[in-house]
């Protein structure tokens, strides 16, 4: 009987080890641990043993019994895990073909220029100010002035809807409605984006509506250096740290003294190339002391209050900074040209 | 203003300056140099040859064989194309080996079987351009006088080896339209002297006076008016140098007489006349203004018709000239002219620009009158071109001038205080600073204690308050030399309005949703105008327009949308989505400014999704757009102030258009665009929205809350409902809302069938309801008497079965 129980371990173990499905193994499980199994039946057999006998043969049983289970669930484990690698390796994809594309559009370039100087002046402590594009010739030349009958506003330049009446032809109009509602109080720090129009033919460099961005700042004690200063920062955070900056003399009627300012060419670093015309510098901004008419005009004391002022071409700088070669780009709308500009830098 | 570097040091002494280091201080200190032109580059090798000898080319009729004495032994024999080649002429030969511009080198050539050593020059091949190039040499070679000397550096003789300067003068620095004006310029800013030129008038015993009588009429308009007669002029041309100094500035020599008023004008920046005195017909200079419709023949051969508003030189009776801007062709003066009668004058800037402007004859000497020139150079001038024209034209000048001047001129004075300058500019300058810097400007200058004076010479008009002071303390003193500080004050907040900001949350909220941002343009045609809008307002219109396409203020951005999507379908992108925000403009009336409103508009047209190696498409529909609104309202917080009502909107497809109501009103519109259009522009299937930005932007928001996370289930029953056709889900959704009170907490559309198996005239629709109470779990028999609510309503308000 014992023999018989060992043969029968070694029997189940080889079936075991040769099985090859769950199925099989369960087949073995039934066959050798089964109710009608032979080690059942050996135990069956056990009443002819003496009362001795019985309780070793009964413990030897047990220990054949154990030793096939075990040796079934470590098969069975075996038998599991590799189930699942197949599974798992018959589901495997190409992860290279494309993801399904998540549509996003983006801003204008104009909107991000714009955006971009809007941020970092309002991080000195400056607002948003905006007005009307269709403007009172008051607010968009005398009050600046240039009163009526000055050479620098042909009628040929300006689209007039009325002799008092015209489209904006700067965002200047914004700085004389600011400081007129401020009534004479300082202090005001405003920068003012918008749409302008001038009458041109629309060619690679001229268009008859664009973007300006002005600047004012008006109080107690402005000087030319707060302006200097101001220019620079605004510079080197927008074309970077490594720019120069040079000021000239200049002229508007609106400011006294005017400025005109360059910044060292970013293409070049300042060698002299194509876009710099060979001289290192680019135009960048006209600025100036805002004139005491102007002030005057507004209601402030110009004993007591003085100003700067500052104006730029949003296109200009975005043709610069991204090397567009036709302003025409900006109001064409090409969704090849808008898409271009998604990129966060 | 071209400024001749070699003339220039007639005035300043330039010595240790380059003309390039020049231009960098001049641009530095105020006026932009545009450029500085070298103007013998790239040419070597020219020298002035005598023609000894010219026959007939023996094979070419329009070719001349010339021996040509350049000044190195035997004449080289070169071939000449130029007409006027002839013997004994001195002349520009570029020899063998000569570069000229272009890189053109010379070399020995045959030329139709007659060998030729190097070539004779006109003007334009030695680089000057063909409209400064005197008449008689524009269709041949150059001839030099005969003095020139043989083998000498023809180029030098042409004064070609200088440089100019382009300055891009301010309308405030009329004064450096003159070569005077420029030297007092460059004077101050390298601390230099200016040197004037020489006048030695040695008149001869005769009385201009006895000559002519000056009258003016319109003395407001003319003040000054100086007339110098010159006796026994020759004319013929001017010397070699005056000619060249005319050339580098850009101005074309005529005659000796002509050349002379035009040095001054360049060298004085005073505009002068030269009248052929016998041609006047009268002994008498009358200034007058020109009756309206006078005719008068300009010295271009041009008849105009004068109006009142243009101050004419009379003889007393007939125009002789159109003062300031351009003589008669009765008094030019020509080769025959022995007798000149001088104009010396000051014209008011407002008259010549309106005559300069009406007859489109703009010229050097009307631009300098419309900036103004200076009072006190204007007698001056008109002596030192007189002593000119005596001493280059053989003339005989006459004792005074006949002159009517009521000119007053009385330069600025200005005062300052040194702490003004320095707290404009941000400096600590002193008094002795600020005076030295004056003192280079040859400004006459004097301070007491700290308060400095400062008269400002006439020729610089610009000076008249503190602020010009400051200007030219700050610019000679240097602008970079400024330091840069920032302003110190009460501090400001740095913040963008709820209005801006919720503008940029918008933009950003459509770019997310997948839509690009255009920006068109505000002026539109007649007919796009008037298409879409929301408000039906009269056109405001340009008065003086560029094209019709630009003539009108767009009353919708729409039109402008189209216009993106044509274009962009017209070059294979015809899936897109954009949008744009921007001014609509709404008449207010003539005289009064229009009402700008804010807008935004969107539109998707063709794929709204698709990816191909799985088989996705979607194109884009009216639901796709709603939803993109739905949620910008929903981040504005307005889902529950909005509603869709069906409507017919211009240009847009009757049957799928919706106005957008904010509490009630209208604000906008969404929906597709009308078949026909959309075939016009060649576009798929186009969905569109246009409304106030302005209106939703100003509506307020309520301030976030939070609200508390479920705690209990919610219980879900879903109906399918059978109503008419006609019936709209909105109107279902009010029904059910209401009726089911507070306990139901969300209705959802999950099903729409209008097929076949539906009864005629009917749909299905069907609503999954979640009911829920916040504080404890319902009941079923609590949801069951709701529900029952909600179907008795249905059923009631809008005749809704359950379907069965």
């Amino acid at each position: 009987m014992q023999e018989r129980l060992k043969e029968l371990q070694q029997e189940a173990i080889q079936s075991i080890e040769q099985s090859s499905s769950l199925k099989e193994l369960n087949d073995i499980r039934v066959a050798y641990l089964g109710k009608k199994g032979p080690i059942t039946e050996v135990l069956r057999g056990m009443g002819k043993l003496s009362a001795e006998e019985r309780p070793i043969m009964g413990a030897l049983a047990n220990e054949v019994r154990e030793a096939i289970a075990t040796i079934l669930e470590a098969k069975q484990k075996d038998l599991e895990e590799a189930a699942v690698l197949e599974k798992l390796a018959s589901e495997s994809i190409d992860v290279t073909l494309p993801g399904r594309p998540v549509k996003v559009g983006n801003h204008h370039p104009l909107t991000r220029i714009i955006e971009e100087i809007e941020d970092l002046f309002i991080g000195m402590g400056y607002q948003v100010a905006e007005g009307p594009e269709v403007e009172q010739d008051y607010y968009n030349f005398e009050a600046l002035n240039l009163p009526k009958g000055h050479p620098a506003r042909d009628m040929q330049d300006s689209f007039y809807i009325t002799d008092e009446i015209l489209l904006r032809t700067h965002t200047s109009p914004v700085q004389a409605r600011t400081m007129e509602k401020n009534q004479g109080k300082g202090p005001i720090k405003i920068i003012c984006p918008g749409k302008v129009y001038r009458r041109d033919n629309d060619d690679a460099t001229h268009s008859h509506q664009f973007m300006q961005i002005e600047g004012l700042v008006v109080g107690e004690n402005i000087r030319m250096s707060d302006l200097h200063g101001t220019l620079e920062i605004f510079a080197k955070k927008m074309f970077g740290e490594d720019r120069e900056i040079r000021l000239r003399p200049s002229f508007f009627p609106f400011t006294e003294p005017s400025v005109e300012m360059d910044i060292s060419c970013m293409i070049c670093g300042g060698n002299g190339c194509n876009v710099c015309k060979k001289t290192g510098w680019i135009e960048i901004l006209g600025a100036g002391m805002v004139h005491p008419n102007v002030l005057e005009m507004a209601g402030y004391d110009s004993k007591k209050y003085t100003g700067f002022a500052f104006g730029m071409g949003p296109e200009r700088i975005a043709m610069l900074k991204y090397g567009v070669d036709d302003i025409r780009h900006f109001y064409t709308n090409d969704v090849r040209f808008l898409k271009q500009y998604s990129k966060h830098e | 203003m071209f400024v001749s570097y070699k003339w220039l040091q007639d005035y300043v002494d330039l010595s240790g300056v380059s003309a390039d280091e020049l231009a960098e201080k001049i641009t530095k200190s105020g006026i932009e140099v545009e450029g500085v032109e070298v103007l013998n580059e790239g040419i070597t090798g020219v020298v002035v040859g005598h023609v000894v000898e010219r026959v007939q080319h023996p094979n070419a009729d329009k070719l001349s064989k010339c021996q040509v004495d350049i000044g190195q032994g035997e004449p080289v024999q070169i071939i000449c194309g130029a007409p006027n080649v002839a013997q004994g002429q001195k002349v520009a030969v570029a020899t063998v080996g000569a570069v000229l511009p272009g890189n053109f080198k010379i070399k020995k050539a045959k030329l139709r079987g007659e060998e030729s050593n190097g070539m004779i020059c006109s003007l334009t091949e030695l680089g000057m351009e063909a409209k400064i190039v005197p008449k008689e040499y524009s269709e041949g070679i150059f001839v030099f006088p005969q003095d020139a000397e043989v083998g000498a550096d023809a180029i030098a003789l042409l004064n070609r080896n200088d440089e100019v300067l382009e300055l891009g003068l301010t309308p405030n620095r009329a004064d450096c339209l003159s070569m005077l004006g420029v030297a007092y310029e460059v004077a101050a800013i390298l601390g230099r002297d200016v040197k004037l030129p020489e006048i030695e008038l040695q008149p001869v015993k005769e009385k201009a006076t006895d000559y002519i009588t000056v009258k003016v009429e319109a003395n407001e308009d003319n003040p000054l008016y100086a007339a110098k007669v010159i006796k026994n002029v020759k004319i013929g041309p001017a010397p070699l140098w005056m000619q060249t100094r005319l050339m580098s500035a850009g101005i074309r020599p005529h005659n000796n007489v002509v050349d002379i008023t035009n040095y001054i004008l360049l060298e004085y920046g005073q505009p002068l006349h030269a009248f052929d005195y016998d041609r006047l017909g009268s002994k008498e200079i009358l200034v007058r203004r020109a009756q309206d419709g006078e005719k008068f023949t300009t010295l271009d051969d041009v008849e105009r018709t004068l109006t009142s508003d243009h101050l004419v030189i009379t003889n007393g009776t007939e125009p002789v000239a159109l003062a300031g801007v351009m003589g008669g062709a009765n008094s030019e003066v020509t080769s025959d002219t022995t007798t000149v009668l001088l104009e010396a004058a000051y014209f008011t800037g407002g008259t010549v620009r309106k005559a300069s402007k009406d007859h489109g004859l703009r010229s050097e000497a009307s631009a300098r009158f419309e900036k103004g020139v200076d009072p006190n150079r204007v007698r001056a001038a008109g002596e030192r071109a007189a002593y000119l024209m005596a001493k280059y034209a053989g003339g005989e000048v006459l004792e005074d001038a006949s002159v009517v001047d009521t000119l007053t001129v009385e330069p600025a004075v200005v005062s300052i205080t040194l702490e003004k300058i320095n707290s404009v500019i941000g400096t600590n300058l002193t008094v002795e600073e600020v005076e030295a810097i004056f003192e280079r400007l040859q400004f006459a200058v004097t301070s007491e204690e700290e308060t400095i004076t400062v008269t400002a010479p006439t020729r610089r008009g610009d000076i008249k308050i503190e602020e010009d002071l400051i200007e030219e303390v700050a610019r000679l003193y240097g602008y970079d030399n400024i330091p840069k500080t920032l302003p110190i004050g009460s501090a400001t907040p740095g913040k963008l309005s709820q209005y801006q900001d919720k503008r940029r949350i918008v933009r950003q909220y459509l770019e997310g949703a997948g839509l690009y941002q255009a920006v068109t343009y505000s002026l539109t045609s007649e007919e796009k105008a008037a298409q879409f809008a929301l408000e039906k307002r009269d056109f405001i219109r340009l008065a003086m327009p560029m094209s019709e396409d630009r003539s009108i203020l767009r009353l919708s951005i729409m039109p402008q949308l189209m216009e993106v999507l044509k274009y962009n379908s017209a070059r294979q992108n015809d899936s897109l989505a954009v949008y744009e925000t921007g001014a609509v403009f709404l008449a207010n009336g003539n005289e009064v400014l229009p009402e700008e409103q804010e807008h935004l508009a969107g539109a998707i047209t063709g794929l709204w999704h698709s990816h191909s190696w799985q088989g996705e498409k979607k194109a884009v529909d009216f639901y796709v757009l709603k939803g993109i609104l739905e949620g910008l309202f929903a981040k504005l917080g307005l889902t529950e102030s909005v509603t869709y009502v069906q409507a017919k909107v211009d240009n847009m497809h009757p049957g799928r258009t919706a106005e957008i109501h904010l509490h009630g009103e209208r604000i906008g519109f969404v929906g597709q665009v009308h078949p026909t259009m959309q075939k016009e522009l060649d576009l798929k299937d186009t969905y569109v929205f246009e409304l106030s930005l302005k209106a939703i932007l100003e509506e307020a928001t309520a301030p976030l809350r939070y609200s508390g996370i479920p705690r209990f289930p919610s219980i879900t029953r879903d109906i399918a409902l059978v109503v008419d056709k006609e019936t709209v889900a909105g109107v279902l959704q009010d029904i059910i809302q209401t009726a089911g009170g507070k306990l139901l907490k969300e209705v959802t559309v999950f099903d729409l069938y209008e097929g076949e198996r539906m009864e005629e005239g009917k749909k299905s629709i069907a609503y999954s309801l979640k009911y829920m109470d916040p504080e404890r779990t319902l009941t079923d028999e609590e949801v069951t008497k709701v529900h029952t609510q909600v179907l008795e309503a249905l059923k009631e308000k809008a005749g809704a079965v359950l379907r069965g």
